[in-house]
């Protein structure tokens, strides 16, 4: 096959190809960065190896501290968005009621809604209620915009389910809640890690509407915020490369139990 | 009508037969279900999104200052002002979006389309990197493509060897040989940080694409472009609509790309509403901005979704 020929064959997984290069170009500089030695405090220009970085992760006045709060606060928010979002999603997935469609709305709208109209709508109220800015303002705001995407997931999974499974169940004399915990969690559980996880990744990353009812708590985006104009520490890309490799190990993990789980079942 | 009629005591009218009490109330209860699941999300929803906005609207049209406090006074002026001050933000912004989402379908579309049809057992990992960028922080990428922008970088003294960059600093989307501080980086930094919301839909609607439909117009004569323009294509459409919104409406908000990548001469709505809020400390104005911004992509999405539905999809 001449060279020309074979191009236009592969045209489209070429582009697809420089696309995912486009899409990782920006980890691989964390990476590489993470490895500096700054000459000044400006990480932007190569300059020399070192891992001190790598060694001495929390040296740097408030990073960690962020860190812990974000992630502290993500953990309770995917809780509260996870735990409101599943009843919110059986009830629109399951049951025929008046207020279905206006509730199906109310669940959109915050997902098709700007950030930065959310965030200083929140602030407005919290401020005119006198309420201090802080953590549970931070953690109000963060179930809120979870919550949505979580009914989307959990609701997709739940109406994919097949009832008659559920019937089958009752039929074999289970009880409610067995039939509840025996058949429609398990069956509904991918949908609800699905949201569970977009919740903290959504949580942990968000700028926008934090910084608008944060007051003078600092999360780790506002950290990094803070600290890109004052000349970001090198500790910085240590952590989005930690992030970046913890999450793509979890993910493979995920997919090895997973699919050994569906060999299994088809064993 | 219920003496003549009904002999019971009060049977609901449409009940066939009178129900056993004990499953009258079983069946209420049973009605009360939906609404005790929906009780709390919806009860938070209308408390801290829905309210907010009722509150935001009040907002915009008090007038007022922070140290005697605002008064709804029906001072729409303050809309007026909002727009004549900061249009060319709103137009920014609009246009800024506007591009990112083109050039996230025209990017986003052969990545999505490999994913579904090419990539084998490959899919799983492609897709995992898609979504792993996700993983690290959006600002932390973002201060990425500021490195990869810089005037040193070898990205862009490869485009100004190649002289790209004349090309482009001709049409005014950059300045000279630099590349950061320009429209063109904010569009970059817009583009990148929303590909995978397009991406995502794009794929999962390209994936339900029956591959025996390829076959079927092959076999009919048709080219392979021929086939995507006819058959793949308007069969992903839904992922098209989906993953466009997705970009466009977070896209016209986002104000983290124009400070990070661009200058005061490239400041989007988002920057302006936010430092209406966080440092002037006018609240009318960053509420009547909002409200603005929230009615112009209302509008928008509305005209696009029925165009987009309605018509002829070729």
């Amino acid at each position: 096959m001449s060279p020309i020929r074979w191009l236009r064959k592969h045209l489209v997984v070429i582009a697809g190809v420089i696309t995912l290069a486009y899409l990782i170009l920006p980890n691989v500089v964390v990476l590489v960065f993470s490895f500096n030695k700054p000459k000044s405090r400006f990480n932007y220009t190569w300059n020399e190896f070192s891992t001190d970085a790598w060694q001495h992760p929390c040296s740097v006045a408030g990073m960690c501290g962020s860190l812990t709060l974000s992630l502290k606060i993500a953990v309770l928010a995917t809780v509260g968005a996870t735990v409101l979002g599943t009843l919110t999603a059986f009830a629109l997935a399951r049951y025929r009621f008046s207020g279905r469609a206006a509730t199906n709305m109310l669940i959109f709208l915050p997902m098709a809604m700007p950030e930065v109209v959310m965030g200083a709508s929140l602030g407005t109220l919290f401020l005119n209620m006198r309420i201090r800015f802080g953590f549970w303002t931070i953690l109000i705001a963060h179930i809120m915009f979870c919550l949505s995407f979580v009914v989307t997931a959990v609701k997709a999974r739940v109406m994919s389910m097949d009832p008659r499974l559920e019937q089958a169940a009752q039929d074999l004399y289970a009880t409610p809640v067995q039939t509840f915990l025996r058949i429609t969690l398990p069956l509904a559980a991918p949908g609800i890690a699905a949201g569970a996880l977009l919740s903290f990744a959504l949580s942990f990353d968000d700028y926008i509407i934090t910084s608008f009812n944060a007051g003078n708590s600092v999360t780790f985006p506002m950290f990094v915020w803070g600290s890109a104009q004052r000349g970001t520490p090198v500790q910085v890309n240590v952590i989005g490369t930690a992030m970046f490799v913890i999450a793509v190990l979890l993910v493979l993990a995920g997919q090895l139990i997973g699919g050994r789980g569906r060999r299994r079942a088809r064993a | 009508m219920s003496a003549a009629t009904a002999p019971v005591t009060d049977p609901p009218p449409p009940a066939p037969a009178p129900l056993p009490a004990a499953l009258k109330k079983a069946v209420r209860r049973r009605r009360l279900v939906p609404y005790l699941l929906l009780l709390a999300g919806v009860a938070w929803l209308l408390v801290f999104f829905v309210a907010p906005m009722v509150y935001q609207a009040s907002t915009s049209v008090q007038t007022g200052t922070l140290e005697d406090g605002f008064k709804v006074t029906w001072h729409f002026a303050t809309y007026w002002h909002a727009l004549d001050a900061y249009w060319p933000h709103f137009l920014r912004s609009l246009v800024y979006a506007g591009i990112a989402t083109v050039l996230c379908l025209l990017i986003g579309y052969p990545l999505a389309y490999t994913i579904a049809f090419r990539a084998g057992r490959w899919r799983n990992l492609a897709l995992i990197l898609v979504i792993a960028p996700f993983f690290t922080s959006f600002l932390i990428r973002t201060l990425a493509w500021e490195t990869i922008l810089a005037d040193q970088s070898p990205v862009v003294s490869f485009l100004n060897d190649i002289h790209l960059l004349d090309l482009t600093s001709s049409i005014g989307v950059t300045q000279g040989d630099r590349v950061l501080a320009t429209p063109l980086a904010v569009v970059c930094g817009l583009t990148y940080n929303f590909l995978p919301f397009m991406i995502l839909p794009l794929y999962s609607s390209l994936e339900r694409v029956d591959g025996r439909l390829h076959e079927a117009s092959g076999d009919l004569y048709a080219t392979p472009f021929t086939t995507f323009r006819k058959v793949t294509f308007p069969l992903s459409m839904p992922g098209v609509v989906a993953g466009t919104l997705l970009t466009f409406i977070p896209a016209s908000g986002d104000y983290i790309n124009a400070e990070l990548l661009g200058s005061t001469n490239q400041q989007m709505i988002g920057n302006v509403i936010e430092s209406q809020f966080l440092r002037v400390l006018d609240y009318p104005t960053a509420a009547a901005l909002s409200f603005i911004l929230m009615a112009v992509i209302l509008g928008i999405v509305t005209v696009y979704v029925r165009r987009a539905g309605t018509e002829e999809l070729v």
